[in-house]
C-alpha cells in the first residue's frame, strides 16, 4: 500500500513537471496565434490580453494579400523541396563512396569534409555571395538552391548507416550481379530509409526557416522566400496593421507544423536508428 | 547438354598485408574438384579454407596461381559472371525484401522475365519447404528458415558451382543434423558441383564426396572421408579427423627410431600381454560405446574405444593395451608426414 502511494505520488510529480514544461513551450506559440487572430487595433489596445475574445481572420487575410504570401510560400516550397532532394541525393552518393569504395586519400578527404562542419555558415556567406554574384546567380532560384545542395551532416549520417551494412551482404549482391549503382539503389538506399526520412525532414525545415543566405542573395520581390518576405510586412507607422507580421508568421509556420505532425515518428526513429544497433 | 562445372586450382597463393607484414593465408594450393563432386574444405579456423573459397567465388584475387571453373581460367572474371552461387555463414539476405523477392532477386538482376522468375522462385521455395513464408521478411524467420532462403536464392540461378561458407554454423545441433541430410539430398538432385567450407569434421565426414584438409594455408590431404580417416597423410590430419582424436605415441615407442606411431581409439584394445601399460582415470559411457581415458608413463594420455560389456575396466585399474601392426599409423617424427 505504502509503495503504491509513493509510486502514485512520483507519477503525479512527473506529470506536473511535464505539464509545466509544456506550458513554457506552448505559451509563446499560443501568444503569437492569439495576436494573429485579433484585429490590428485590438492587438494594440490590449497587447497583453491573453483571452481569446473578438477573434477574426482579417489580420491573416490581409497579411496574405498585402504580403503576397502565396508567392512567398511557393518560392519557399520550391527551394525547400529542391534542396531536400538535392541533399539526399548528394549525401547518398558521397556517403556511398566513403563507406563502400576504396580510393586514394579517402581518409584525408573525409577528414577535410568533416572539418567543414567546424566552419559556421555565417563565415561562408560573403565568399558564397561573391561566387553567386560572379555566376550571375543573385536574384535567381539557383542562387537560393545550389549552395545548399550538399550537407556534410547528411553525408556523415548516411555514411554511418552504410557502414553498418554487413560485408557479406555486399558480397552476396556482387555475386547476384549488382554493380555499384544497383547496390546503392536497391539495397543500400532502402536499408537507410528511416535515416533518409529524418535527414529530409531536417533539411526541409532548415531550408524553410533559412534567413541569412536568402536575405543576401535575394533582393527582388519575385524570388523572396517566406522568411524574407515576412520582414516586408513590418508597418510600424500603421496602428491598424500592427500585428500583420504575426499573421504572416502563423501562415509561414503552418507547413512546418503539418510536416512535423506527419513525420514525427520518422524523425524520432531516424535519430535513434544510428544509436541503437538492430 | 551438360555444362562442365569442375573447379581446378593451380598453385594458388594468397597473401594479405597486415601492417608491415605479409601473412600467407593460402600457400601454393593445387586442387581438382571434379564435376558434380561434393568437396569439403576442412580445417581449423585461420587455415585459409574460407579464403580459398572466396578466391573461387572471385571475392578475393589470388596473389599468384590460377583458378579454373570448367575449362575457363576465371582469375579475371567478375564474380557475377563465374556461374557460381554462394551461401554465406550469415546468410546475407536482403533484410528489406520479402522471402519471395530475395529468392527472385538474382534472376531479376539478370533480367529473367517475371513469369519465369516467379515460377523458378516458387519451385525453389517448394523444394525447401518455404512456400508458406514467401511474404515474410528475413527478420520474421527462424535461423533455419533464413538458411533455406539463402539456399533457395542460390538454387534459382542453377549455377554450375555452389559455394558454401560454414552455412550450418549458426544453427542448433538438431537442425544442423537435419540440414546436413537435406544438403546431401540437394546435391544429389542438382546438377552442380558443391564446394563446402567447414571446421566441423562431422559435417565433412557425413557430406563429402572428398575432403580437402587444410592447415596453415597448405593442403595437407585430399581424399574420400574414409581414405582420410584410414590413411591420414600427416600427424595433423590424423589428429584433426576422428573423435576422439588418434592416440599419438612418443617417438620411438613401438615404431623404432625417428618414428611416431598413431593408433585410433578403437584399435587400442586391452590385452593380457599388451605392450603399453596405463592407469584408467576416467570412463565415459556413451551408450553404444565406452571411452576409456588412461594415463601411461611411457605413452602419455591414451583413449580407447570399447564396446559396452563386462570387460570394461573401472577407474583406477591398470590396463595393458595392445596394438596390432596393421592398425598402426607410422609418421616421421620430424616432418609429421606419413611413412609407408
Amino acid at each position: 500500500m505504502a509503495a503504491d502511494a509513493v509510486h502514485g505520488a512520483r507519477k503525479a510529480g512527473r506529470y506536473a513537471l511535464l505539464a509545466v514544461v509544456s506550458v513554457i513551450v506552448l505559451f509563446p506559440i499560443y501568444a503569437v496565434l492569439l495576436q494573429a487572430l485579433k484585429s490590428g487595433p485590438d492587438s494594440f489596445d490590449h497587447p497583453r490580453s491573453l483571452l481569446p475574445v473578438d477573434l477574426t481572420f482579417d489580420t491573416i487575410r490581409s497579411a496574405w494579400t498585402i504580403g503576397k504570401l502565396d508567392r512567398l510560400l511557393l518560392n519557399s516550397l520550391l527551394v525547400a523541396v529542391a534542396v531536400t532532394c538535392g541533399v539526399i541525393l548528394t549525401s547518398l552518393l558521397s556517403a556511398y563512396a566513403f563507406a563502400f569504395l576504396d580510393f586514394p586519400l579517402k581518409k584525408v578527404v573525409f577528414a577535410m569534409f568533416l572539418a567543414t562542419m567546424l566552419v559556421p555558415a555565417e563565415v561562408t556567406v560573403l565568399i558564397n555571395y561573391n561566387t553567386a554574384d560572379s555566376l550571375g546567380w543573385v536574384n535567381t532560384y539557383q542562387g537560393l538552391i545550389v549552395p545548399s545542395l550538399a550537407s556534410m551532416f547528411g553525408v556523415f549520417l548516411v555514411r554511418q548507416v552504410f557502414l553498418q551494412v554487413p560485408g557479406e551482404l555486399r558480397e552476396a549482391a556482387a555475386l547476384d550481379g549488382l554493380g555499384h549503382w544497383r547496390f546503392l539503389w536497391s539495397v543500400a538506399t532502402p536499408l537507410s530509409r528511416p535515416t533518409l526520412g529524418a535527414l529530409g525532414l531536417f533539411v526541409f525545415l532548415g531550408t524553410w526557416n533559412a534567413y541569412l543566405w536568402p536575405s543576401q542573395v535575394i533582393t527582388d520581390e519575385d524570388h523572396r522566400t517566406i522568411q524574407i518576405g515576412l520582414e516586408h510586412l513590418k508597418t510600424p507607422n500603421d496602428i491598424s496593421k500592427l500585428n500583420l507580421i504575426t499573421g504572416g508568421l502563423v501562415v509561414a509556420a503552418v507547413p512546418i507544423f503539418v510536416m512535423l505532425v506527419i513525420f514525427q515518428r520518422q524523425l524520432v526513429r531516424g535519430l535513434t536508428a544510428g544509436a541503437v544497433k538492430g | 547438354m551438360r555444362r562442365v562445372s569442375g573447379v581446378r586450382l593451380s598453385g594458388v597463393t594468397k597473401k594479405f598485408d597486415e601492417g608491415e607484414d605479409q601473412v600467407t593465408a593460402v600457400d601454393n594450393v593445387d586442387l581438382d574438384v571434379a564435376d558434380h563432386e561434393f568437396m569439403v574444405l576442412l580445417g581449423p579456423s585461420g587455415c585459409g579454407k574460407s579464403t580459398l573459397l572466396r578466391m573461387v567465388a572471385g571475392l578475393e584475387d589470388p596473389t599468384s596461381g590460377e583458378v579454373f571453373i570448367g575449362e575457363q581460367m576465371v582469375n579475371d572474371v567478375a564474380p557475377k559472371d563465374r556461374d557460381i552461387a554462394m551461401v554465406f555463414q550469415s546468410y546475407a539476405l536482403y533484410p528489406h525484401k520479402t522471402v519471395r523477392a530475395n529468392i527472385e532477386f538474382p534472376l531479376k538482376v539478370r533480367r529473367v522475365p517475371k513469369a519465369e522468375r516467379t515460377a523458378e522462385a516458387h519451385r525453389a521455395a517448394e523444394a525447401l519447404g518455404l512456400a508458406d513464408h514467401m511474404r515474410r521478411k528475413p527478420g520474421q524467420l527462424s535461423g533455419g528458415q533464413r538458411q533455406r532462403v539463402a539456399l533457395a536464392r542460390a538454387i534459382v540461378r542453377r549455377p554450375a558451382v555452389f559455394l558454401m561458407d560454414e552455412p550450418l554454423s549458426n544453427l542448433d545441433a538438431k537442425l544442423r543434423g537435419d540440414t546436413r541430410t537435406e544438403l546431401v539430398d540437394l546435391h544429389r538432385r542438382l546438377d552442380s558441383t558443391f564446394i563446402y567450407v567447414t571446421h566441423d569434421q562431422v559435417e565433412a565426414m557425413t557430406m563429402a564426396s572428398r575432403v580437402a584438409v587444410l592447415n596453415q594455408g597448405r593442403l595437407e590431404q585430399v581424399g574420400t572421408p574414409q581414405e582420410v580417416y584410414d590413411h591420414p597423410a600427416s600427424v595433423f590430419v590424423a589428429q584433426f579427423i576422428g573423435t576422439p582424436p588418434m592416440n599419438l605415441l612418443p617417438a620411438g615407442l613401438l615404431g623404432g627410431e625417428g618414428v611416431r606411431v598413431g593408433v585410433r581409439p578403437e584399435h587400442l584394445l586391452p590385452a593380457a600381454d599388451g605392450a603399453v601399460t596405463a592407469r584408467v582415470h576416467q570412463i565415459e559411457h556413451l551408450g553404444h560405446e565406452v571411452l576409456v581415458l588412461a594415463e601411461s608413463e611411457t605413452a602419455g594420455r591414451l583413449v580407447s574405444r570399447l564396446a559396452p560389456g563386462p570387460d570394461v575396466p573401472v577407474v583406477g585399474d591398470s590396463v595393458r593395451f595392445e596394438v596390432r601392426p596393421a592398425d598402426m599409423h607410422r609418421f616421421d617424427a620430424t616432418s609429421g608426414m606419413r611413412l609407408p
